[in-house]
């Protein structure tokens, strides 16, 4: 492939958003109230769309016969790039939130430095996908706070969730090659420079949810690298189930 | 580099202003504003449609409208999605924005408003049964991507407000 660089870094931003969505999708019918149930899903269905957008994209890229769906639901566990953190399992609503809280703050510096893109397919997704995933930030930061500032139960879940949660957020800003490659080319976003100001807003909106900023240090990394926690290979066995047990299938 | 500028070709315009958006029957797709390009080129239209929101599931369907509507009309046409410039509730037309209204689903405020909506919980929806703005926000995502649940507190009607998307 002459843009393999190219083609790993668009699976690189994608795949969050599909692990993240998978996940999501699993709360439809099983969310603590009608409400929420639909909010999730309805995130994921954004997720989806933002990810097919990047498939299409990285299939044209790829110039052989692999199609969107080829790329979603043929890699094998280690082909997929997406962060430790949006593969982690819904535990409890505390986890689901919080998981989506410290990814949204994230995505949404990302995307508004994607924006800036040279790579005009690139930066018209990520104009596209950016005021979607500012109503994301919306709705995550204020169950953060509403949980946080809640009941002494519902404040103690919130703090535990983000205490568990706060080991894979580093990974975010970790490079791979083909990060740097791209942002050299001026395609991808430098991450390490967006380090700072993830921290500063997650840490400011946790202190006004009374909760406590994480001090730990001791981060895990791996799954820009395909390396993940072994929640990815049974998320997968169910995103993957129909295409595997009927290939080619079509609704 | 594309334009924020519609261009619709006359001869099309009354053919597409007939397809609906399937979840809201009562709006044209021209009225919406996912139809940014309508021109015939050597006896093909070619329409570039873009999403309103990514996940959007009724993008595919509003595509085969339209090429079912420019086929009854004689027109073999093209479809293409196209992502930029993305869509913004400002290209819904005034009537647009009315079918909505009469429809049951409030019309979008402008940027700043709809923050004080679905963050500070302000009170300025007017309700689309009694026109009341005694309304609160029942949840930040309703029964499709675009839209919010609110209820009146005056009539106790429940309804869905379509977000501003900028």
């Amino acid at each position: 492939m002459k843009n393999e660089n190219l083609y790993n870094y668009i699976l690189g931003i994608a795949d969050n958003s599909l692990i993240l969505g998978q996940r999501l999708g699993e709360l439809c019918g099983h969310g603590p109230s009608l409400e929420t149930d639909i909010a999730c899903t309805n995130i994921s269905l954004d997720l989806f769309g933002q990810v097919r957008s990047y498939f299409q994209y990285a299939a044209k890229i790829a110039g052989d016969d692999r199609s969107e769906d080829d790329i979603a639901m043929l890699r094998k566990e280690r082909e997929y790039k997406n962060v430790l953190l949006v593969e982690q399992p819904n535990t409890d609503f505390a986890y689901t939130l919080g998981r989506q809280f410290l990814f949204d703050v994230y995505h949404l510096s990302f995307l508004s430095e994607l924006q800036k893109s040279t790579d005009l397919t690139l930066s018209a997704i990520a104009n596209k996908c950016i005021k979607e995933v500012s109503y994301h930030e919306r709705f995550s930061s204020d169950w953060v706070k509403r949980l946080g500032d809640g009941t002494a139960e519902s404040k103690a879940k919130m703090q535990e969730a983000i205490n568990d949660l706060w080991t894979y957020t580093d990974e975010l800003f970790h490079q791979t090659d083909a990060d740097k490659a791209m942002v050299e080319a001026g395609v991808g976003v430098d991450v390490t420079k967006l380090k700072e100001g993830y921290y500063k807003n997650v840490s400011d909106l946790l202190l006004e949810s009374t909760l406590e900023v994480p001090e730990s240090k001791y981060f895990q990394k791996g799954g820009k690298e395909g390396i993940h926690t072994e929640h990815l290979g049974y998320l997968l066995s169910d995103l993957q189930y129909m295409q595997r047990t009927y290939p080619n299938m079509e609704w | 580099m594309t334009t924020t500028e519609q261009i619709i070709d006359d001869r099309l315009l009354e053919i597409l202003e007939k397809v609906s958006d399937p979840e809201i029957p009562v709006l044209s797709i021209m009225d919406m504003g996912v139809v940014r390009t309508a021109i015939i080129v050597d006896d093909m239209v070619q329409v570039e449609i873009t999403p309103t929101y990514s996940g959007c599931p009724a993008m595919d369907v509003i595509g085969d409208d339209i090429k079912k509507a420019l086929k009854e009309a004689g027109y073999e046409s093209k479809i293409d999605l196209i992502l930029h410039p993305a869509w913004t509730t400002d290209w819904i037309t005034p009537r647009g924005r009315k079918a909505l209204e009469d429809y049951g689903i409030a019309a979008p405020l402008d940027a700043e408003a709809d923050k004080d909506v679905l963050l500070n919980e302000k009170r300025i929806v007017k309700c689309t049964n009694c026109g009341s703005q005694n309304t609160r926000l029942v949840s930040q995502f309703g029964s499709t991507a675009c839209k919010a649940q609110f209820q009146c507190d005056d009539c106790q009607e429940p309804f869905d407000y379509f977000k501003c998307l900028k």
